[in-house]
């Protein structure tokens, strides 16, 4: 970020959330970039920023779509870059009808089952009709898809849409009304100024600005970066808010550059090395998928599904990454024969999400459940039904530092208080373990970007507290002990897992044993256990085993390279030499962009990786991402698959075709572009399309997740939840609070919850600075001290005045920690994005009332009251769903005030 | 109090020193000048990360007979260059924390508070429920016959805050086991 000439922070609170990354953003505004912070408040980041461009929450795609037409229809789009690398030449299937058609749908939708079949969101086979400049070849059908059918958003892992071969037909013109660019050009045209004004509230000259700002800083010359976070990803919709972030930059050709691309700043320590090595339902290991009943019976369907052997790019290896992994867990018991032992991987039947989990848990459908370092009563959306469903739950083990009130919602939560529970009455079994924390052992985190960063143990665990290391190797001894007579088919997958980690004295395993296990060995013959060094050398005959094919290289020659520490003042601004970056230690992704077509840099300024014509190889400050000796003229081999077929301005290695996708054929549930949809409790009419919100969305039906009635409601009932509030994060808070409310200097620092609100909503509402106010939504009701600011500023937009509210979300009710407030996420639903099964937290409709909220009993009546008011109740439901098509059985038969017992509601989602 | 010393009196050691206009050495005292930091102390220091968010500051974690007495922002991080934020400097607090549980607590089904268990027989109970709970739902296959093979009683939800290799250990576990619904804040 530091090499940026423009930085556009939206969707993200940088300075406050990541503020020693956020030197980066000062060091490159300090040599002249312009920070520009789009975001629904005034914070530390915008204090810091160039202009802070305020912005109605969940409106994002109808800016980022408007900077879209404004770069293609001023002609600002970088003509060689997108030519040579992104899919704008590509020809669609006739049939596809984009959004601008069809009032806010694309082709393929299926009303019932609220799902696309993305059949005619292919790229056309260039052997079909003739389109222009296309070489024919090879695909009997006249699609270049995946097997068409629903798309599902588990079924793919994140890199891995699969194409059947990257040779679409193309028009190198761009003139084709059928080409990627010309769809764009119309998908967009309505997307303008005028159009950013009317719904995002932002005036047509801070768009000016904006565009300008963007646009001047985007070239051979200059680039411009975007930061995001989960302002968002959290939202339905989110994903696609980050993909026209990804359109936009592709059309500026701002991606694989220094200063450019798009930065998710993720907010733990680990958590994308907890999306690499997942412990996620719907991936394993290095995004490969978890397999799907029917889909994924048999290995060859299973491997066909992540990457077709013909198409372009590493995800053609596939297979070897599967057999890799398959290798690794279950060694000799893997052979060629038994599929490498695919049929012990467990199968999906759909989302299995944590909210899909927390459903089952209240229709005890769930006996067990553990938690390593998270607090779901406090962090995730309904904090209520979270308590409740794990009053359902047989046993629960919490794995912590501190008493986290997901310990002891049994004794001390909100339900004990409202009386909804009784302790006496909980027969839920309590297992507290505490754990080793991050000096009382050695290991690995992955910070957000992609840096894998060893640890040093400095002291070993006090009293009980154990690694989760620890704990998982021996859990795992003590279930393989127990079955170790069975002859149950079911239990051969656990009996045969490799499970040897050699431990140390007090029997902690060997955390180093297991990096090189993620890295992976040879398998037999003269080197093996020799650890592999490139995960070009993993192969599909079982030769070769590793638990996560994109960390390959990181225990290359036997040494671990994520505790290399060459000082940052020995190293240029690279520094290679510090830690391991996944892959091959690559520290920008596709940097075969950075040069031109000819592979000769953009311009001497953003000089990256370029091709050395003297040595026949790719050069640069970083490992090129790219095959080492392809001479960028290099024309692919078409008859080849994977790395072979590239052809030398194939930049973007992991994708089926190659190329950076302006259009999405398949990979998105929601649609192949970017499309502004209105939140689902919105009051304002979509300004695009007849479609209010996405389609797409899923939402978890259920009387104590309801949600308000948006445009279905303001015209009969009047606006019982008239005002947006979004969440955020402190710096000297932490999430849920585990790690910070438990600390006395952290805890002085934030002591108390708070609701920041503009003077003219504190006028209009009757709030006093410093005073307490009530946050009601249909979930629940929370009181917050009042900050009345200038931070927030009422908007402009559909014809009205829009007041947005920020609330922090740290605190949580009891007497554990050293600070408590009311939990944030009680008043959360669960309404998810259909891509990542992420909740919108970002977008509230809600009430707002001066003073405390009522105790005991009457807070739920309170609740009910407005619920009430505003005409939803169980038997409506489903009605607030009519925006989205649901499959869902209404609850009618549910009484309001019936304490939820065993016989509930199904919570099906559609 | 030690007597006192004309020739210390910070006047006359500002006019004998060379410390003349009394900005250092001049006007130290003598305890001040027998402070040392902390770290000096150590008898270890190894090099770490931020336990916090994900930019993965570089820490130094000093430690003196197995106890952890300060941590500092690490210079050589080309990531963080020494810095730390508030959440960071306070980490030793989190390791050291007097609300820090260190023994294993168990309530048991309608107990209204907390007890004590050692360790290996909570892992005794925990892995007898947990093979109980994997037999009480376990699904063979759907009602078309595809294969299932997994265990829908057990869950877990975490793995943002632990090691690549701890949640890489939980993945093949639980797996191997069946126990699909396994989530981390990666979804939240």
């Amino acid at each position: 970020m530091a090499n940026a000439d423009c930085i556009v922070i939206q969707g993200s609170n940088m300075a406050e959330a990541h503020p020693v990354g956020y030197q980066w953003v000062m060091e490159a505004r300090s040599r002249g970039a312009r920070v520009i912070h789009v975001d629904p408040r005034f914070s530390r980041t915008s204090a810091n920023a160039d202009k802070h461009l305020p912005i109605r929450a969940g409106t994002d795609i109808v800016l980022l779509g408007a900077l879209i037409n404004h770069v293609i229809a001023n002609d600002l789009w970088f003509t060689d870059y997108v030519k040579a690398f992104t899919n704008a030449s590509s020809i669609i299937e006739g049939d596809f009808a984009d959004s601008e058609d069809l009032d806010g749908l694309f082709s393929g939708f299926d009303p019932a089952t609220g799902t696309y079949d993305n059949a005619s969101w292919q790229y056309a086979d260039a052997s079909a009709d003739g389109a222009d400049g296309a070489d024919g070849g090879h695909g009997a059908s006249t699609a270049t898809g995946v097997p068409h059918g629903e798309s599902h958003g588990e079924s793919h892992g994140s890199g891995g849409p699969q194409l059947e071969h990257g040779e679409p037909a193309r028009d190198e013109t761009l003139q084709d009304p059928r080409c990627v660019f010309q769809i764009l050009k119309r998908h967009y045209a309505r997307y303008t100024a005028e159009m950013v004004e009317e719904a995002c509230g932002i005036s047509r000259a801070d768009f000016e600005y904006l565009a300008r700002s963007m646009t001047d800083n985007s070239g051979p010359e200059r680039t411009t970066c975007f930061a995001y976070a989960v302002g968002w990803t959290q939202h339905v919709g989110g994903a696609q808010f980050i993909r026209a972030a990804g359109v936009l930059q592709l059309l500026l050709g701002n991606m694989g550059r220094p200063g450019g691309g798009i930065m998710a700043l993720r907010g733990h320590a680990t958590i994308q090395g907890s999306t690499d090595i997942p412990t996620l339902f719907n991936l394993l290991p290095g995004y490969l998928p978890m397999p799907k009943a029917g889909a994924h019976d048999s290995f060859e369907d299973y491997v066909d599904s992540i990457g077709s052997k013909s198409q372009k790019g590493f995800w053609a290896e596939s297979e070897a990454y599967a057999v890799n992994l398959l290798k690794a867990w279950w060694g000799d018991a893997a052979t060629a024969e038994n599929d490498w032992a695919f049929d012990y991987l467990p199968r999906l039947t759909g989302a299995h999400g944590t909210y899909q989990t927390t459903m089952r848990m209240l229709e005890d459908g769930l006996d067990g459940f553990f938690l390593l370092g998270q607090n779901p009563a406090v962090g995730s959306a309904n904090g209520r039904m979270q308590r409740l469903g794990m009053s359902h739950l047989k046993w629960m083990v919490v794995r912590d530092f501190s008493m986290i009130e997901s310990a002891t919602w049994w004794k001390e939560g909100p339900e004990i208080e409202s009386g909804e529970l009784k302790t006496e009455d909980i027969a839920t079994e309590m297992f507290f373990l505490p754990a080793a924390n991050h000096t009382e052992k050695a290991g690995s985190f992955t910070q957000t970007q992609r840096l894998v960063q060893w640890r040093q143990q400095a002291v070993t665990p006090p009293g009980d507290c154990r690694s989760e290391l620890a704990f998982m190797f021996e859990l795992g001894q003590r279930l393989r002990e127990r079955l170790r007579d069975s002859t149950d088919p079911r239990d051969r997958p656990l009996l045969d897992l490799t499970w040897d980690y050699p431990t140390d004295e007090h029997g902690e395993p060997d955390p180093e044993s297991v990096l090189k296990e993620i890295n992976g060995y040879h398998v037999g013959g003269e080197q093996d256990g020799v650890p592999l060094s490139s995960y070009t050398q993993i192969t599909a005959d079982g030769t070769t085993a590793g638990g996560c094919w994109i960390y390959t290289g990181v225990y290359a020659d036997g040494v671990n390279q994520a505790a290399r520490r060459k000082p940052g003042s020995e190293q240029d601004s690279t520094a290679a030499e510090w830690a391991w970056a996944w892959p091959a230690n690559r520290r920008i992704l596709y940097n075969r962009a950075s040069a031109d077509a000819d592979g000769k840099p953009w311009s001497e300024r953003k000089k990256y990786v370029w091709w050395d014509e003297d040595t026949q190889r790719w050069t640069g400050k970083d490992i090129p991402d790219f095959p080492a000796d392809k001479h960028p003229h290099d024309l692919g081999d078409a008859d080849e698959g994977g790395a072979a077929a590239l052809a030398g301005n194939d930049a973007f290695v992991m994708q089926a075709d190659g190329r950076g996708w302006l259009f999405a054929p398949s990979g998105m549930v929601d649609g192949p572009l970017p499309t502004h949809y209105e939140t689902v409790e919105s009051a304002i009419p979509n300004p695009l399309y007849g479609q209010q919100a996405n389609p797409t969305q899923m939402t978890i039906t259920d009387r104590d997740n309801m949600n308000a009635p948006g445009i279905t409601g303001t015209a009969a009932e009047g606006e019982v939840y008239p005002y947006v509030f979004t969440t955020y994060r402190l710096t000297e808070h932490h999430t849920a609070g585990g790690m910070s409310r438990f600390l006395p200097y952290l805890a002085e620092l934030q002591p108390e919850l708070f609701c920041e609100v503009s003077p003219e909503l504190a006028e209009e509402v009757g709030l006093e600075q410093n005073g307490w106010a009530t946050v009601i939504t249909p979930r629940s009701a929370i009181e917050a001290r009042v900050l009345v600011t200038r931070r927030m500023r009422p908007l402009q937009a559909a014809g009205r005045t829009v007041h947005q509210i920020g609330i922090p979300y740290h605190w949580a009710q009891g007497t554990e920690a050293v600070v408590s407030g009311d939990a944030v996420n009680d008043l959360i639903g669960m309404n998810l994005d259909a891509n990542t099964q992420i909740q919108n937290s970002k977008v509230i409709a809600c009430a707002l009332r001066p003073g405390r909220r009522p105790r005991g009993p009457a807070l739920r009546d309170l609740v009910a009251d407005f619920q009430d008011r505003a005409g939803i109740s169980p038997t409506t439901a489903e009605s607030t769903l009519d925006i989205g098509p649901t499959t869902a059985e209404p609850s009618a038969e549910l009484a309001v005030d019936d304490p939820r017992g065993a016989d509930t509601a199904s919570g099906e989602e559609h | 109090m030690t007597s006192f010393q004309f020739l210390e009196w910070p006047v006359i050691r500002q006019l004998r020193g060379a410390d003349r206009l009394g900005r250092g050495a001049a006007v130290t005292s003598k305890a001040t000048r027998s402070t040392a930091p902390r770290t000096s102390e150590a008898d270890t220091v190894v090099q770490s990360v931020c336990p916090y968010c994900a930019v993965g500051c570089g820490q130094k974690v000093f430690a003196k007979d197995n106890r952890v007495i300060q941590i500092e922002g690490d210079p050589d991080s080309p990531i963080s260059r020494g810095r730390l934020c508030p959440k960071g400097a306070a980490s030793e607090q989190l390791v050291n924390s007097t609300r820090r549980i260190t023994t294993v607590r168990y309530r048991p089904p309608y107990a209204t508070d907390w007890q004590d268990l050692d360790l290996d027989t909570a892992m005794d109970m925990i892995a007898d429920r947990f093979l109980e709970a994997r037999r009480n739902h376990w699904e063979d296959e759907d009602e078309k016959g595809h294969p299932l093979r997994r265990a829908m009683g057990i869950a877990s939800l975490g793995g943002a805050t632990i090691d690549n290799e701890e949640n890489y250990l939980a993945k093949k576990l639980f797996t191997a086991a069946g126990a699909i619904q396994m989530e981390n804040q990666a979804r939240i």
